[in-house]
Parts: C-alpha cells; structure tokens; sequence
C-alpha cells in the first residue's frame, strides 16, 4: 500500500478522442485523430474548409449526416465510450454533458417558437423543474448571456433578434443545463466582426463561470491566440500538429501550422506592396496521396515523404497539457 | 386650366400623409385583418355554422316532413321563404338542415385526411429510406384510384351513412396531405434548428412533433381547409348519385331531388348550390388567408 504517494498531478481530461475514424462510403474523411481536453480549458481545432475538423466535432455526439459514420477509434467522456453508447445514454448526454453551438444562429433556432420556450424546453428535457421555477431560470440564462430585458424578450420570436442576439440565445440553450464540455463550431464565423469579439469575450466568461471546457472549431488563428490554451492544426483528416498555444504560436514545427501561420495577414500588410504570403497548391492535391498528405505543397517534402503517411511523435509524454505533437518526419525537437 | 392646377407649386402632386398615422399604427390590425374578402368568407363560414348548430330551433322537426303545398316558389308565401319541393317539403328548412351534415362531413372527413396524412408523411418525410419508400407506395396506390371512385366503392360495399361517408371521403382524400407533409418533413429534418435540437439531447418523437411539425404546420393547415371544401363537394356528389344516407337532408341530396324539375323550378337545384358555392368559397378565401395569418412573422402575435 502506498497511501503516502502523493498523486501524480496529471491534469484530468473531460474528453479523450482516441484514434477517431470517421468515413463516408467510399472514402474515409476523419483518418484516426487523437487528443484531449482537460478540465476547464479551450482546446482549439484549426484547419483550413474540408478538413475534418467540423466532422470530427459532430462525430463526437455522434450527430453525423445520415451516410457518414464513425468507422473506428473512440470518444471517452465521463467513463463512457460515446461511439458506441446507447442511443437513449446518448440523448442524455446530448445538452447535459456536452453542448454544442452550431456556425449559424440564423437558422439554428425554431422560427414558430418563442425564445423563451426554446430555452425552456432544454431545461425541461434534463432537468425537473416546476414551470415558474424553469421560467425564472430561463430569465437568469439570457441575462447571464447579455441579452438586455429579458422579460420582455422572452416572448418574442428568433425573427424579432439580430444575428448576435441569436448567437447568445443558442449559447443561452447551451449552458443552460451546465454541461462539462461546450464544442463551438466555428461560432463566430457568421457574424459581424464587432460581434465576433464579444461572442468569444462572452462565451469565455462563461467558460470560466460554469467551469466548462470547450472545444473551439475554427480557422481564425486569431481566435486560437486569444482564447485557446491547446490548439491542434488538422491537415486532410489528421492532426499534424498538436502543441499549447503559447509554444505554438512561438515557434510553429510542421511545415503546414508554418505556413498557416506565415500567411496569416500582419498589421502592417496593408501599408506594403508585396505580396501575401500563401501555401503553394490547394488541399485538393491531398487525396489519394499514399504518404504525407502534405507532401504535394510542402517546400520541406523529400521523397520518403510521398512513401507512407508520417507518425504522430510526442515529445513531451503529458500529453494533456504540454505534450507537442508533429506529424513530419523532417521535423526533430 | 387644369394643368396649370396641377402643376402649381402650392398644390402638392402627392397627398400628404395625415399625421395621425404614426399614432394609430400602434393600434392598427395587421395587414391581412384588413382584407375585406376575409371577412366576407368569414361571416358566410360563420352564418353557416350557425344555422347547423341551431338548425333544431330554427326549424324543429323533421325536414324531410311534408309541410306545405307542393312546389310553392321563394317568396310566393312567406310562411315558405324559399319555398317548397314537389312533395310539399320546405326548401329553407332544408338548406338549415342540410348544412349540419354537409360541413360535418366535409369538417370531419377532412379531419380524419388531416390524422392519416399528416402521420404517413411525417413518417416519410422524417425517416426516408425504407419506411419512406414503403409510405410512398402507399400513398401512390391511394392515389392512383380516383376519389369520388373509391369513395362509391366503400359505400356500394357498407351501408350508406353519415359515419361512413366520413370514413369512405377521409380514406380518399390522405395522399394529398402525405405528399405535402412529407416533402415538408424532407427539407426541415436538414434544417440548422433540428440538428441543434438533436444536439440538445431531443428525442425523436420531440422533434418531430414540436421542432418540425408547428414549422410544417401552416402549408398543412392550408391544404386542410381545401381538403374541408373537397369534403363537402364529396358529399354532395354523393348525395346527387343518391349515394348519400337517405335520412338525412344533405346540400347534395337537395341538388339531387331538384335535378328532375330543372327546367321549371330550378331554384330547386339553384338554391342549395348557391350554398355549396358560398360554402367552398369562404373556406377557400380563409385557406388562402391563413397562410398569412399562421406566418409568426406577420406580426399576428
């Protein structure tokens, strides 16, 4: 017995995604990623259109389009393998455990039902609630949300809200049950620039107010700085590097997160001539590619690049919360 | 002279728009309350209601009683408003009762439509592949069959009566609405609000009936109240064939007993259709109108 041992201090992931496949008929979209998110801190997930980064967070609630499903890998939240969980354990989860805010809030809230009623219903579908007592907690999750008069406001229709206050609603019918975990896919993307700030300020507020990690689905690497603790770059359905944000943002390893984050515009790029910098080639040129996905853009490519697709090597075995992850075998620590 | 009027700087091409509108715009209806036509087809649908639900007091006693001498014509003896038939029947008396089992069956054959359509294709449209597949025949085989043929069918087999009526109309007349719902259900189960309400842990029944179903709702409630008209017409079709529950006084059956005095005394025929027409026509206006009214957007609420 060592009961004296003091415990290792390993952080404690909410959410552990391991080896995650996810495959269309005939073509295999998410090819076996792997991280976690630990309590209480924003994961982002960053990449350009297309490349399974989205997917993998609706795989994570299994809530894929009807011809896409998760051919391997798991998905480990609270003890419970949630690729294969009962779909009845899963609806529990589903707005409890984990909540989810979609791109647009234009279109992701009922048009004939009242913003009250849509909060309401949440509450009402995870917890017992008598109706006043529901009605009271609804008017605390729009004011915890920023939305001005909720008494007034909660009558009204979603047409009656501008896109923001939408936005806040959806993050409003998110949180409303406390979940442990929020995924925000790409949340801001829809929305003013003025407003793009304030939803990331307010959503990470809350995350700290409810205590709640988030998984936080974007391309803004601006976002990524700002709010995001851990930050995994996907490349064509894998993760090519995974690394904290500050260690990322210093000094960038893959050849791709280079490139990204070479191309991202500076302040200055408005007052010079020059051109952009860019990635040569599209992420087209990754399909059917037997080794590097990358290999056909990358200006580090030798030719066992192109034989067989590059392990995931971690040089900092805690995963979690230090570990740095590459996907190249150009690149050494 | 007049041009130079017109043209005169002091008067004002445009009238003016009074001051006091931005007050009373608080107070003012919505768009479509403001439609005389809705109105007009409410007042009928509402006269018509009125007289089946009292048509025990306005005319007690059986209808198809003889009452008066025969073939007195509207207005000859005003104990006989309308006049009476070839058998001494009152033609007013008639109409009043006769209006009870024509909206009945229109109302509740619609209904019945209403209840086997709206599930069929919300099933379809919601789960596709083989239970949509399986549906849609269904629906097809229903359709292939013409509906004043099925509907003689089911009754040429029973025994005519107001229930079965009901029953033989409501059968024939689901595809429509299943077509309806299911394409309905086809475009909103892909919608943003569904997959966020699936994401919130709701079950399928939920979804289906409180995210997709209200959305469906006002097209369906449209199509029901042309679904409420075809009813009636059904039945008096019917009624006309003599297919119709020979005791009871129907629209139809009025039609169809005056049809051998055509030529003489047409108002036989003329006045119970004149109902059928202002019947239809009100429920079709309020059809039309609802979708309207139904859109959340219309400031209604």
């Amino acid at each position: 017995m060592n009961m004296h041992t003091p415990l290792p201090q390993r952080p404690f992931p909410v959410l552990e995604v391991l080896d995650l496949q996810v495959a269309f008929p005939g073509s295999v979209a998410v090819k076996g990623i792997t991280f976690a998110i630990e309590e209480g801190k924003t994961m982002a997930l960053v990449g350009e259109s297309g490349c399974g980064k989205s997917l993998t967070a609706f795989s994570i609630l299994r809530l894929l389009p009807p011809t896409a499903s998760i051919s391997g890998g798991q998905v480990v939240f609270d003890g419970l393998d949630l690729a294969t969980v009962s779909g009845r354990k899963l609806r529990e989860i589903r707005g409890k455990g984990i909540s989810m805010i979609l791109q647009e809030p234009m279109t992701s809230l009922n048009p004939v039902l009242t913003i009250g009623a849509q909060v309401a219903e949440v509450i009402r579908r995870h917890e017992r609630l008598s109706r006043s007592k529901t009605r009271q907690r609804v008017l605390e999750l729009l004011d915890l949300v920023g939305i001005p008069d909720p008494q007034r406001r909660y009558d009204q229709f979603p047409h009656n809200f501008s896109g923001g206050m939408r936005q806040r609603v959806m993050i409003a019918m998110a949180v409303a049950c406390n979940p442990r975990l929020l995924i925000a896919d790409e949340p801001t993307t829809a929305l003013d620039v003025t407003i793009q700030a304030q939803v990331m300020e307010l959503l990470n507020r809350l995350r700290k107010q409810l205590s709640m990690a988030m998984l936080l689905i974007t391309h803004d690497l601006g976002a990524v700085a700002q709010w995001a603790d851990r930050v995994a770059v996907m490349y064509a359905g894998r993760i090519v590097e995974q690394a904290s944000v500050d260690d990322f943002f210093a000094a960038p390893k893959h050849p791709y997160s280079r490139g990204l984050l070479g191309s991202s515009v500076g302040d200055d790029a408005h007052y010079t001539r020059g051109r952009l910098t860019e990635i040569q080639g599209s992420i087209v040129s990754a399909a059917g590619e037997a080794g590097c996905a990358f290999a056909p853009r990358c200006p580090q490519a030798v030719p066992t690049c192109r034989t067989a697709p590059p392990e995931l090597r971690t040089f900092n075995r805690d995963v979690v919360r230090t570990g740095w992850s590459i996907a190249c075998s150009q690149v050494s620590v | 002279m007049t041009d130079m009027v017109a043209n005169s700087p002091t008067t004002p091409v445009v009238a003016p728009t009074p001051v006091t509108t931005s007050r009373s715009k608080r107070w003012s209806l919505p768009a479509y309350m403001r439609d005389p036509f809705l109105w007009v087809g409410v007042a009928i649908l509402l006269s018509a209601f009125v007289l089946a639900a009292f048509a025990g007091v306005i005319y007690p006693g059986d209808p198809l009683d003889m009452a008066g001498p025969p073939l007195i014509w509207p207005g000859e003896d005003m104990s006989y408003p309308l006049g009476t038939d070839a058998l001494g029947r009152d033609l007013a008396a008639g109409i009043v009762h006769g209006a009870r089992v024509s909206l009945m069956v229109g109302v509740c054959a619609a209904m019945l439509g209403l209840l086997i359509g709206t599930t069929v294709g919300a099933l379809a449209g919601y789960f596709g592949g083989v239970v949509d597949n399986v549906l849609v025949r269904l629906t097809e085989l229903f359709q292939t069959i013409p509906t004043l043929l099925l509907v003689i069918v089911i009754l040429a087999i029973g025994n005519p009566s107001v229930p079965l009526i009901v029953f033989a109309i409501g059968i024939a007349s689901w595809p429509m609405i299943a077509r309806l719902t299911r394409s309905q259900f086809m475009s909103l189960r892909e919608a943003d609000f569904v997959m966020a309400a699936r994401g919130l842990g709701y079950g399928t029944p939920r979804i289906i009936l409180r995210e997709i179903l209200p959305n469906a709702l006002p097209t369906i409630v449209v199509a029901t109240s042309v679904l409420v008209a075809n009813g009636i017409l059904a039945e008096a079709g019917l009624s006309f064939l003599n297919l119709g529950d020979p005791n009871q006084v129907s629209w139809g059956s009025l039609i169809g007993n005056g049809r051998t005095m055509l030529r003489t005394e047409w108002y036989l025929t003329a006045l119970p259709g004149l109902a059928i027409v202002l019947t239809v026509l009100s429920i079709n206006i309020i059809g039309d109108r609802l979708t309207d009214i139904l859109n959340p957007r219309s400031g209604a609420r």
